[in-house]
């Protein structure tokens, strides 16, 4: 799940219908799911279409960066693999946008936000996969950082979210296992390749963690998204968890993590890290880190060169439906 | 060893064949995921990628299995060199537009289908399992490509055009999926492989059909197109596996 850029302060709007929130808070602190039919508050639908949008979107962009090594696989079976997974993230992309389309909002309306710039997506999916250990450090730390964020997603109030988590909970830890397995080859391997782990690791670390997002002193939005029961947990407490379980992970390889700060702490019994330089998130969000224009302009020219092709399938299915008509009047 | 030459065994070369069509045509079908025109086609191209790898595969283990010189599947796809692949023209050309996509895909197909459902018969039980898989994988490849052509040929002005380039530019491709040299005949004789000739009719009648419910014209046969079976390639396939190549060729001897 990537959600970070969800972190904005907003506030909780006027109620709209007291009577009828009030019911809503108590079926959502009474766990039960919401539906699409159901009454629900208007900045709720709001809060989650722009959520599993930006979801959405990042599944999709996030084909890029991990598609671009598709050809260069360096075996037949990892080539399959890895294709299967980029297929993978396309599936999750379709399941979300049909969850989003649950509130009366449509795909097509979802990606022009995209494609316009208006809308956010993950920005883990600005940086590079520069060595075939980057896919591998996608594998292992991005899908392992989008699950510790997604599995509470699990039990989202909101039902059609919370399945489509569900499944896709299921592949992202196939797609961490997998991608752990790159690493753990490439760590075994030569010199040149425990190097090529190394500077994946060395790389991927810090963005991964910024992957939560702000710290909870600066995000205040969870209030809202937390008393609806869409977000369990902060940002922080996600990011601890991942740190916890990534770096023995990393340790047990034989690698090191860029943070002189990194050391286990006793009497807390969690990994103690270094501050997170947000300045450089900040940045990538505002569109400046090292791929954001290149990754737009891939969607945009895949977009623009299918326009034709989506026009014909339109037009042809226009033309089957009368031409039925025309022959049922006959 | 940087780059290995396959044994010339007819059976070995057999295999080859049939397993580079499969990775090249699979290769290039991977190259549009992420790119596709929508989402859908994204999943499903990767979809008929996965499935021309996954055929190639045990197709390189027969081959690597035959050899008996201790090579794998990835020893035969990474260390040949472009005069070693054995893959027809049609399936190393370029993805063009969708149109050109979907031609080369649908040639193939109408030719692969019927192809692995009487292969399921060879006698020789590798390739008859193998082809048993792979029937049901290609006709939904040929399905899947035959939709999308008549919505392509029968959709707007721009995607009929589009899609009678696209006939017309790789119809020279289609000549070569017909031929069978001394290396086959032996083994057509043996009821190991099929002859190409024997699928023509059903081919001509698949593209015939999905053609006129395109309305899209049948390109006269002219020249075709030769060499990629005996190792003559098309400058692309060279491009391909510079892609394709690159990390075993520049870390020779590692593991992945
Ligand atoms: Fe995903
Ligand atoms: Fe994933």
């Amino acid at each position: 799940m990537y959600t970070q850029a969800l972190n904005t302060r907003e506030a909780i709007g006027p109620v709209e219908d007291p009577e009828h929130e009030a019911r809503f808070q108590a079926r959502v602190d009474g766990e039960e799911k919401v539906e699409p039919n159901d009454w629900m508050p208007e900045a709720y639908r709001r809060l989650l279409v722009r959520q599993i949008s930006q979801h959405a979107h990042s599944e999709i962009v996030g084909m890029l960066p991990e598609g671009n090594w598709i050809t260069r696989a360096p075996t037949l079976r990892r080539k399959a693999a890895l294709l299967a997974k980029v297929q993978d993230e396309g599936g999750h992309g379709l399941y979300l946008y049909a969850a989003a389309e649950t509130l009366d909002v449509s795909r097509e309306e979802l990606v022009e936000q995209l494609l316009a710039g208006k809308a956010k997506y993950s920005s883990i999916f600005n940086y590079p996969t520069l060595t075939w250990a980057d896919i591998g450090a996608v594998g292992w730390l991005v899908d392992g950082a989008a699950i510790m964020n997604q599995i509470p997603l699990c039990r989202c109030s909101y039902g059609p979210y919370a399945r489509a988590m569900i499944r896709i909970c299921k592949e992202e830890s196939f797609h961490q296992r997998q991608g752990y397995e790159i690493i753990l080859t490439l760590s075994r391997g030569t010199a040149e390749q425990k190097a090529m782990a190394q500077g994946a690791l060395n790389r991927w670390w810090w963005p991964s963690l910024m992957m939560f997002g702000p710290s909870d002193k600066e995000s205040q939005h969870s209030d809202k998204s937390m008393r609806w029961k869409v977000k369990r947990f902060s940002n922080d407490e996600l990011r601890q968890k991942f740190v916890d379980a990534t770096v023995p992970q990393g340790l047990y390889l034989g690698l090191t993590f860029p943070d002189p700060e990194l050391r286990f702490d006793e009497a807390s019994g969690h990994w103690a890290f270094g501050a997170i330089d947000f300045d450089e998130l900040r940045q990538v969000i505002a569109g400046n880190g090292p791929c954001n224009h290149e990754r737009m302009k891939a969607r945009r020219k895949a977009h623009d060169d299918g326009a034709w092709v989506r026009e014909a399938a339109l037009a042809y299915a226009e033309k089957r439906r009368s031409r039925r008509d025309t022959a049922r009047a006959a | 060893m940087t780059t290995i030459i396959a044994a010339d065994a007819p059976l070995v070369q057999y295999a080859l064949r049939l397993a580079d069509n499969a990775l090249v045509l699979g290769h290039r079908l991977s190259e549009w995921c992420g790119h596709a025109p929508m989402l859908e086609e994204d999943i499903a191209l990767a979809n008929i990628a996965l499935d021309l790898i996954g055929q190639a595969r045990p197709l390189y283990a027969y081959a690597a299995e035959l050899e008996g010189e201790g090579r794998n599947e990835d020893k035969l796809a990474y260390l040949r060199d472009a005069s070693q692949y054995r893959n027809v023209l049609l399936v190393e050309q370029p993805n063009g537009d969708f149109a050109v996509t979907i031609v080369r895909q649908f040639l193939y197909a109408a030719f692969m289908a019927p192809f692995w459902r009487l292969l399921a018969g060879s006698r020789d039980a590798t390739f008859a399992a193998i082809a048993a898989k792979a029937e049901k994988e290609a006709a939904y490849h040929l399905r899947h490509s035959a939709e999308w052509l008549i919505r392509l040929g029968d959709g707007t002005p721009e995607s009929h055009a589009r899609a009678q380039a696209a006939l017309d530019e790789l119809w020279m491709y289609t000549g070569e999926l017909f031929e069978a040299d001394a290396i086959e005949r032996g083994l057509i004789e043996r009821g190991v492989a099929l002859d190409p000739q024997t699928l023509r009719p059903e081919w001509d009648e698949t593209v015939d059909r999905v053609l006129g419910e395109a309305t899209l014209k049948r390109p006269p046969d002219g020249w075709m197109q030769t060499g990629g079976r005996t190792g003559r390639h098309s400058e692309h396939l060279g491009f391909i596996l510079a892609d394709m190549q690159f990390l075993q060729r520049a870390y020779p001897g590692a593991t992945w």
